[in-house]
């Protein structure tokens, strides 16, 4: 009934200043200054964590004898210094395709099941339960990934090779256990599942009523009502959802570090063991790293910061432009 | 061929509306339990092509039923009902697939963490540390790990909260133009800061100063993780709290700073504390931040200001690493008290939220 948009409070009455016992002025002034100080201590870390790191990029660049973009080679610590971020890119890259094209499909799918087809009453918890599993830790992920996943993936993993080897991207030409950026994939998706699915699920929950009762009264199936009115209006949700999850995966550090055997070889087999992802390689390199390496550390680092943002930012901008659509709709 | 033509707009016409099609008056439909008994067809015929091809994996038998059910479900409601029934059944038939292939994995990581982890999990394991214990021996606790997390969590909450409530309340409440703007949409892309990246922050800090690695360095990690999300939830609730109740306060001549304190928050302290309760949550499993700027220890060190300390999330890495099978079980042993730590705030956050849910005016 009452608007409850914050956007309209009236501002403190003026005559608060004429009356004389009035203690609200300095107070508010305080007030004022704390919160937009936290606002804008805020910007300030992101713009420190952009210059910082920069900084210390900058330091290790001017001392790397190879080129950063196109070396296949992470050796700082070497005379001369040479080290690249081609093979991490590759991999990042690689293993969040993979993540993508096998979480989004099935985390759509499981936003629908909860907002139209699950039983109403198992909705509820089924949506707590997705919740939930958001909050595991990543480690976690990372020994069940290691030490259950791997193993039984090894099966599947001959099959693919059997029956999609002529698909080069199948084909398994080294032995080994399935540590590969194929096995990272699929634990990414896992992964991010519980995020893709519940940003999904918001959207559909939004779409208007009367938008999917026109269709079911003009005799549409289920399935009919989904692609005709939930679909198309939560197209840009299912996007940003994507995007957001794309951003968790591209910054995984320790499931990746657990699972992957890594090695410094571009290779589009994804089955064959070896790759690196950006993350991964920041944990596994930073213990035996000299004082260049962190820095070169540090520079990988940046990149994987710029590629995060660019993708978040993509997403959140979606999501702001659609929020403005749906508003006047509603 | 006109004759034709009406028999079939009449045929078609019961089965454009499925509800009513149900009953089965004038055109088949497939009885109520098919899909279950598709499942089984499926299941048999799945199980039964995985053990004549002599495979081992459940992974594949798995894919197989579910592509069998896929199949059968849809070609059986074709011939049985018509194309555009068949291909609902089919959407349908995806989605429950889905779903059980989403849940198979969920269900496996906590059952293996729960029965690996319970096997080790005593008083013992809680209350010692790993020193002077080697990789391969049966002993060795979390105690160190125990506290480590805790000091730097608490540390990083401590910063985090005041400072992500004043941003909410500063956002909410005055925030109006270019400033709130840009806050917003860097608390958003903060949210996305991938955890080793905050790690990589902060050690590029310490090598400019010279700081050596401690639990503190850690929890200033943490905090850059923690307080976007702070500040999202709390938003979410002051704009949960009605307008009539700041306008009621106003209207009485209170300051608005006092009508903040006095009437806002505590309209909305309940979502507040899920918030930061989700938000400790979320950042009592990181190990990437810690595994940079703490280092890491073996011995019990209280003192998160100066030493290397251990935490939870890392020092499972590090037993994993060991690669022992005593360590293996120390590593489920102590993911299993994370999880159950997270598990424990999640559910106690979101039964605060629903106690304590602000009335929205409606």
């Amino acid at each position: 009934m009452a608007s409850t948009t914050p956007l309209d409070i009236p501002p403190a009455p003026p005559e608060t200043r004429s009356r004389p016992r009035s203690t609200g002025r300095a107070g508010d002034k305080v007030f004022l200054g704390l919160s937009r100080g936290s606002g804008i201590l805020l910007l300030v870390i992101m713009a420190s964590i952009a210059v910082f790191l920069s900084y210390r990029a900058y330091l290790a660049l001017s001392e790397n004898e190879g080129n950063f973009l196109t070396t296949f080679d992470w050796n700082p610590a070497g005379d001369p210094p040479v080290f690249g971020i081609a093979v991490l890119l590759f991999g990042t890259v690689i293993s969040s395709i993979i993540a993508m094209v096998i979480a989004v499909p099935i985390a759509v799918g499981i936003a629908l099941f909860i907002s139209h087809y699950a039983p109403r009453k198992l909705a509820a918890p089924l949506a707590y339960v997705i919740d939930l599993l958001a909050a595991v830790p990543s480690i976690v992920y990372g020994i069940w990934g290691a030490l259950v996943l791997v193993p039984y993936l090894e099966g599947l993993n001959l099959w693919l090779d059997q029956f999609f080897g002529w698909t080069y991207f199948f084909e398994k030409t080294e032995i080994g256990a399935a540590r590969s950026l194929f096995t990272v994939g699929i634990l990414l998706a896992i992964m991010i599942l519980p995020i893709v699915t519940s940003v999904s699920r918001e959207v559909f929950l939004q779409v208007p009523k009367m938008n999917e009762e026109a269709a079911l009264a003009l005799g549409a199936t289920r399935w009919e009502v989904i692609r005709l009115s939930v679909l198309p209006f939560g197209r840009s949700g299912i996007i940003s959802a994507s995007m957001l999850g794309l951003g968790r995966a591209l910054g995984e550090t320790m499931a990746v570090a657990t699972v992957l055997s890594p090695s410094f070889l571009v290779s589009l087999h994804v089955l064959n063991p070896g790759g690196g992802t950006f993350a991964q390689n920041i944990a596994a390199k930073f213990g035996e790293a000299n004082p260049l390496g962190r820095d070169a550390l540090i520079a990988s680092g940046l990149v994987l910061f710029i590629l995060t943002l660019l993708v978040n930012g993509a997403a959140r901008l979606i999501i702001a432009r659609r929020k403005e659509y749906s508003g006047a709709n509603a | 061929m006109t004759h034709a033509t009406t028999t079939d707009i009449q045929d078609d016409r019961p089965r454009i509306a499925p509800e009513p099609a149900k009953g089965g008056l004038s055109s088949r439909t497939l009885p109520r339990w098919s899909p279950i008994g598709f499942a089984v067809v499926a299941i048999a015929l799945g199980v039964g092509i995985s053990l004549a091809a002599g495979w081992h994996s459940r992974i594949q038998w798995g894919l197989i039923s579910a592509l069998l059910f896929l199949a059968v479900s849809y070609v059986v409601t074709t011939v049985v009902e018509n194309q555009r029934q068949a291909k609902d059944r089919l959407a349908t038939s995806i989605v429950w697939v889905c779903f059980l292939i989403a849940v198979v994995p969920l269900a496996s990581l906590l059952w293996t963490t729960i029965v690996r982890g319970s096997e080790r999990l005593d008083g013992y394991f809680l209350t010692h540390s790993m020193a002077g214990v080697l990789g391969p021996e049966h002993s060795g606790g979390v105690y160190h790990a125990l506290i480590g997390t805790l000091e730097q969590v608490g540390i990083a909450t401590v910063i985090a909260a005041p400072l992500g409530l004043l941003t909410a309340v500063y956002l909410v409440e005055y925030g109006k133009g270019s400033l709130a703007k840009a806050v917003t949409f860097f608390v958003d892309v903060m949210t996305g800061i991938p955890s080793i990246v905050a790690g990589l922050f902060i050690l590029s800090i310490m090598l400019m100063a010279g700081i050596e690695p401690s639990g503190l360095m850690g929890a200033l990690a943490l905090t850059i993780l923690m307080l976007p999300v702070v500040v999202r939830s709390t938003e979410e609730m002051l704009k949960l709290v009605p307008n009539e109740l700041r306008e009621a306060s106003l209207a009485l001549g209170i300051p608005k700073w006092r009508t903040i304190l006095k009437v806002v928050l505590p309209t909305a302290i309940g979502g507040i504390t899920t918030g930061v309760m989700l938000a400790i949550a979320r950042i009592a499993g990181e190990t990437a931040p810690i595994m940079l700027l703490v280092f890491g220890s073996q011995l019990i060190n209280s003192n998160p200001f100066e030493g290397a300390q251990s935490s939870l999330p890392f020092y499972i890495y590090e037993q994993y690493k060991v690669g022992e099978v005593a360590s293996y079980d120390r590593a489920w042993a102590a993911a299993l008290v994370l999880i159950a730590f997270v598990m424990i705030l999640n559910l106690v956050a979101r039964g605060i939220a629903r106690w304590k849910a602000p009335k929205t005016g409606r």
